[in-house]
């Protein structure tokens, strides 16, 4: 009797405590924040000027772009708005629509509660967050292809191809002359790189050795020390690059998952200055302390 | 008795449980989104850093007395592919300003536009609900 009187609040008590838990893997949008109604204006890329302060031009419309160099990635490469990636992956963004979780292992799942993102389904105050990033850690691989990816400006000698990416100045290396990764590699933010030519505008990059420390992205997924990410890069035609991000970590998630689908570069002219860009930490202390803490404190009474 | 206490205790926790995400990041939750406001004012400054540019204004509100407003955009490179500069507004400048605020009722906003005296619309990336210039409340 006294079981069966306290079975439906046991079930209310059971619900209440793990629905946020659900919702934080499989959730329902309509409790997350009203989006904000965001886009460029229609002429935004009519202003644009590059770090130098010189206006860009704009490609000819129509234009028909000419065939791609073979084997050839070289150039300053532009994905727009589709390399910001705030909520976490473009193609597996963290905005609670159950598709979009990735498969998580019972370790997976574990080492995500210990995650605290400043975006994202389970997003919290950006002060609170415990992201390695705004504590000024490296981004590291795969992050650095999964947020806030800018201009990266692509150098290419016949040993190695070399990413420069705008966000936080940072550099990476593939190699590209036959070498292994070493055996007992040291783990590395950026990981080991070894890339080859599938076909002559086919680029493909596996990359092992990564720091257990970082972030897959901004919504906080994380990784083992099992991590393999393979990127394939496109080359469309002269003025266009496609890349695409697989993440494969059997220790976190059950199969491996896409994270970017063909996002498109634009190739960008050779004069083109990429401006500087970086997370500042003591420029988030004033922002916080001027404007971040009062929009989000108490009301004003 | 008892069962009144288990009740309010589990309706207790369940609102303080639900209620977290609505405290969530600043970024989207502290805005709301679906009110749009018109202000006039003038520059006192204007900070061009990340993660986010902040306008700092004056605004003329009820018996003379002065609002100090905020509002903020996106960081140096969004807004410079917007056709933003560092010197597009400075201390002293007349503005017109859209913005939406933030649910506390504090004076800060998150800009859809801006107009400087010379006519020209600095843009930042919330869609304007109502250009026609009757917006929902307006101030001078």
């Amino acid at each position: 009797m006294m079981l069966r009187r306290s079975l439906p609040l046991t079930v209310v008590l059971a619900v209440t405590l793990l629905v946020p838990l659900a919702r934080s893997q499989d959730s329902s949008p309509a409790n997350s924040p009203a989006p904000l109604n965001e886009r460029r204006p229609p002429n935004w890329l009519e202003n644009r000027r590059d770090g130098w302060g010189r206006p860009v031009k704009l490609p000819v419309k129509g234009e028909k772009s000419p065939p791609a160099p073979k084997r050839d990635l070289s150039g300053i490469w532009d994905p727009g708005d589709g390399g910001i990636q705030a909520l976490g992956p473009a193609a597996m963004p963290d905005d609670g629509r159950p598709e979009h979780n990735p498969p998580f292992t019972a370790a997976g799942l574990e080492a995500l509660k210990e995650t605290k993102p400043s975006n994202g389904f389970r997003s919290t105050l950006a002060t609170e967050s415990n992201d390695p990033v705004i504590a000024g850690d490296p981004q590291g691989m795969p992050r650095e292809d999964l947020f806030e990816l800018r201009t990266v400006n692509i150098l290419q000698t016949p040993v190695a191809i070399y990413l420069m990416y705008q966000f936080g100045r940072v550099w990476r290396v593939i190699w590209t002359d036959g070498r292994e990764v070493p055996k007992d590699a040291e783990p590395r933010w950026f990981g080991y790189s070894l890339g080859k030519w599938v076909d002559d505008y086919t680029f493909v990059v596996e990359t092992t050795g990564l720091d257990e420390r970082t972030w897959i992205d901004h919504a906080g997924r994380p990784h083992s020390d099992k991590l393999r990410v393979e990127e394939t890069f496109h080359r469309l035609d002269r003025d266009h690059l496609e890349l695409s991000v697989l993440i494969d970590d059997p220790k976190f998630y059950t199969k491996p998952w896409i994270a970017l689908n063909k996002l498109v570069f634009n190739l960008e002219p050779q004069t083109f200055d990429v401006r500087e860009m970086f997370w500042e930490p003591s420029e988030f202390q004033t922002y916080n302390k001027l404007l971040g803490n009062e929009a989000a404190g108490e009301d004003e009474k | 008795m008892k069962g009144k206490v288990l009740i309010g205790l589990t309706l207790g926790i369940a609102l303080s449980v639900l209620s977290l995400p609505l405290v969530a990041h600043h970024g989207n939750a502290a805005y709301d989104p679906t009110k749009q406001i018109n202000l006039k004012g003038t520059v006192t400054q204007f900070i061009w850093a990340n993660p986010h540019c902040v306008v700092l204004f004056d605004v003329a509100g009820e018996n003379g007395q002065v609002v100090h407003w905020m509002a903020e955009t996106e960081n140096p490179t969004t807004m410079t592919n917007m056709g933003w500069l560092k010197s597009s507004l400075k201390p002293g400048d007349p503005i017109s300003i859209r913005v939406i605020t933030v649910k506390n009722g504090k004076p800060i906003g998150r800009i859809v536009y801006v107009e400087t005296a010379s006519g020209q619309r600095l843009p930042g990336r919330i869609v304007p609900t109502d250009d026609s210039g009757k917006s929902a409340e307006s101030y001078k």
